[in-house]
């Protein structure tokens, strides 16, 4: 690729450098934004790529580097000026007003004003309803955003970010909380977009997205540029292997038997309003997939299952003997684990060292009366960094300062102290980078592989494909059929999810 | 992977170093310029005054730590203080006609049991119906403020017994000047325990984990509810142990006593760096923040400036303490 301003390139960046606290998070990269066109920017979590986004829209200031707006050079001192010159951004971290409602959300700080003072609330939702059906969501917009679902939220904060009109459009990782069918509602919008000449930067872990809507893909590495490329010039594997710079094998590691002992049955289980009753049962050794859109019930009947909520009718039993969940730590006691959907929201203590998070469900189990074995806690915690490979300076370093997959990977290893038999994994592997996905794939194998059992949920097909042994699909809060591994395929799944 | 670089030098470990010791360096500096400023400041006689001073605010402090640890605040320390205080007194006074005279312990233990009592309601009505702590506790400070004065009528309660007062004026001569008072006694182990249970025990860890993310503590299967419940109690029994400290050192129970005292045990708390998110903070630093409030409120008074202009200092300073943290989690981004 030229480094040269060309006519159709609308933003541009060269040799930007960015320090961190000694960490050297970007050295010289370069990356040019086409009209018309979905630039996916890859790399593993670290290389660079939130970094390199937080400079375009003006969060961060390169410590070095020229940025090119339309030929002209530009510097943004803050989101609003890249903002009010024509960038927006759809962040990875949703950031809703809860009690407002969803057209106040989108039309946040720039209100149709009446006589200059009042707000006109019905231009306001005339305007939300107006940019909701662009992208074709039936949302009332006086709906407050604390009822909505992940995906809704999603998708309104998607609509914000169209409703400025702008010519560059920042996607960080857009459809982590989106089903597959909002999904291909995003996608449309985006050819959309690319049809009215807009430039689209995309983030995203999922490759197979990148290969449907992306034009052209510049390879982080480290901090580094590696190459940009267009999309023909590529395919999955090379991709891959220029983002990890080591060739990987298949991505599914999976080598369990399941076994036909019971583990966990759950008869007629049902939450009022939230799922209605469901009856499954995991076997020794099984890893159990569970499908299905957002919205379907699937992380509703886990937190059934882990006593989060309690159930409002319904039975479990744990090798066969009858158990009664009204709290997570019963479930606990029953040999269960739960790896939530949202590891910032429920799984971790951001703000906590690796090890109070680590040995914190496990804590009781190493005290001597109310006091905590130091060193054994230290020994155990040190295990399951080592088990996970978990890259941290120290088990003393706070959660919030690793990345994506470590995170996901202390959730495990609290898990793994607890010794349980049952494992509930709510999207394990959502928005973390090959490497560490691989590794966690390996890990639910060699559990399940030692009699264990695990129920996965997933979003996302070729994993539930991959990984499990059976797997059922949930529509609309109940359970709509079961498909054994051989045959299993992505439409018959997609058509018994809708 | 142990070894592993974490990409910081030697310089930046010295820094993050001093910069964990910043509330100690700060009371140091105080000192050191206050010793200059005052030739009174450094005697024995006045350091101990010192401790006597912060002993009641450090034993509120303790409690407010814990407290503010899972995300809450009391601010009815300073009426739960009073309304034990002038429990415990009741019992060993002989002005007071309404219940009879016993052993100090026993007044004392009955007071402690006030305390507990009211930091038991705060406690069920935040933990079980949800009602958040700011209100749970305003409510309380009027309530166990109201109680206070209908207990006593409105008037102090004086004719302590003797055996009672020495908890706030006895004390242990050591060597020459240095003298260890009962208040700063009580409140050093007060502070060793607490510091035990929550280092050392798995309920001080619940603390952190709690107000680190709650949804996460019961996930993790932390009974959320019961450690919330038991900081208010925690609370409620420090604050009628200060109260009756305070009592017997002024020889009577006012029950106007500990008015606006809990602005000084959150005041500790923040200057000692503990987040009022919760999940970040140090009893330590609460230690450091007692002594900097108790240093600085002795230095400007025998600097003879008047308590007007200490109140605007003691503002700055809880200002300025927090808006250092934010500058370093800001550049910790």
């Amino acid at each position: 690729m030229a480094m040269t301003a060309n006519a159709d390139v609308i933003l541009g960046m060269d040799g930007a450098e960015k320090h961190f606290h000694g960490v050297h998070a970007l050295k010289g990269v370069s990356i040019q934004l086409r009209r018309g066109t979905v630039h996916a920017i890859c790399g593993e979590n670290g290389a660079g790529k939130s970094t390199l986004m937080k400079i375009l829209m003006g969060v961060y200031s390169a410590d070095s580097g020229n940025m090119y707006l339309k030929g002209n050079p530009v510097r943004f001192l803050s989101p609003r000026q890249a903002l009010d010159a024509g960038i927006a951004i759809i962040e990875q971290e949703l950031t809703p007003i809860p009690d407002m409602t969803v057209a106040e959300n989108i039309f946040l700080g720039r209100e149709p004003m009446r006589a200059g003072i009042f707000v006109n609330y019905s231009e306001l939702n005339r305007l939300a309803v107006e940019i909701l059906d662009r992208i074709r969501i039936r949302l009332d917009p006086a709906r407050k955003m604390k009822t909505l679902s992940v995906a809704e939220v999603q998708l309104v904060e998607i609509a914000k970010a169209l409703s400025y009109n702008s010519e560059v459009l920042i996607m960080d990782e857009p459809t982590s909380a989106l089903g597959e069918r909002e999904t291909d509602v995003l996608f449309e919008i985006i050819d959309s977009l690319k049809a009215a000449g807009k430039g689209i930067f995309y983030i995203s872990h999922r490759l197979k997205e990148i290969f449907r809507i992306a034009d052209e893909i510049t390879i982080l590495r480290d901090g580094e540029y590696i190459c940009t490329k267009t999309v023909s010039e590529l395919d999955q594997d090379t991709l891959v292997s220029l983002m990890i710079s080591r060739k990987l094998e298949g991505q599914y590691i999976k080598e369990n038997v399941p076994g036909n002992e019971p583990l966990l049955t759950v008869d007629k289980l049902f939450s009022r309003n939230r799922h209605n009753p469901i009856s499954l049962e995991l076997r020794q050794g099984e890893i159990l997939g569970i499908y299905g859109l957002v919205g379907a019930g699937r992380s509703e009947f886990l937190e059934s299952v882990f006593g989060v909520t309690r159930p409002d009718g319904g039975e479990i039993r744990v090798k066969g003997k009858r158990v009664t969940h009204d709290s997570p730590y019963a479930a606990i006691r029953n040999g269960l684990a739960f790896v939530t959907e949202d590891r910032k929201l429920s799984g971790l203590a951001l703000i906590l060292s690796v090890r109070d998070n680590t040995s914190i469900t496990s804590v009781r189990k190493f005290n001597k009366g109310p006091f905590v074995r130091r060193r054994r806690e230290a020994l155990q915690v040190r295990e399951a960094i080592d088990f996970f490979g978990i890259k941290t300076p120290s088990e003393r370093q706070l959660v919030r300062n690793l990345s994506g997959g470590n995170q996901q990977k202390v959730v495990l290893g609290r898990w793994l102290l607890s010794k349980p038999e049952i494992m509930l994994m709510d999207e394990p592997t959502r928005g973390i980078d090959v490497g560490a996905k691989r590794e966690i794939y390996k890990f639910m194998s060699d559990f399940a592989g030692k009699g264990n059992g695990i129920i996965l949920v997933s979003s996302e097909l070729p994993e539930i494909m991959g990984m499990s042994d059976r797997v059922l699909v949930f529509k609309d809060g109940s359970l709509a059929g079961e498909v054994k591994k051989s045959e299993a395929s992505e439409e018959l799944l997609m058509k018994m999810a809708t | 992977m142990a070894g592993d670089s974490d990409g910081t030098g030697g310089f930046a470990r010295f820094t993050q170093f001093i910069w964990e010791l910043r509330i100690i360096i700060a009371l140091g500096v105080i000192c050191m310029a206050l010793s200059f400023a005052s030739p009174y400041f450094l005697l024995e006689r006045n350091l101990i005054n010192v401790l006597r001073q912060v002993s009641v605010n450090g034993l509120l402090s303790i409690g407010m730590t814990f407290i503010i640890l899972t995300g809450g605040i009391d601010l009815s320390v300073g009426s739960i203080l009073a309304f034990g205080g002038v429990v415990a007194a009741s019992f060993v006074s002989t002005a007071y006609k309404d219940v009879p005279s016993i052993h100090h312990l026993g007044a004392i233990g009955l007071g402690l049991l006030a305390g507990v009592l009211l930091g038991t309601v705060n406690g069920l009505v935040i933990s079980r119906i949800r009602v958040t702590p700011f209100i749970m506790t305003l409510g309380m400070l009027s309530i166990a403020r109201g109680l206070t004065f209908i207990y006593t009528n409105g008037m102090p309660v004086t004719d302590l017994s003797r055996d009672y007062l020495w908890f706030g004026q006895g004390g242990w001569s050591i060597y020459g000047d240095w003298f260890l008072p009962v208040p700063v006694v009580v409140f050093l182990l007060a502070f060793l325990v607490a510091w035990i249970v929550l280092y050392y025990t798995k309920f001080g860890r619940y603390v952190y984990a709690v107000g680190g993310n709650a949804r996460s503590a019961r996930i993790s299967g932390i009974n959320v509810g019961f450690v919330i419940f038991m900081v208010y109690v925690i609370s409620g029994f420090l604050c009628a142990l200060g109260g009756i400290l305070l009592t017997a050192r002024t020889s009577a129970g006012l029950p106007q006593a500990g008015v606006a005292y809990e602005l000084d045990a959150i005041a500790a708390v923040v200057i000692g760096g503990t987040s009022m998110t919760g999940g970040k903070g140090s009893l330590l630093g609460t230690l450091m923040g007692v002594l900097i409030i108790g240093v600085i409120n002795n230095g400007l008074d025998l600097l003879s400036v008047s308590s007007y202009y200490q109140q605007v200092v003691k503002g700055l300073i809880i200002v300025g303490a927090v808006m250092l943290d934010y500058f370093q989690a800001d550049s910790d981004r």
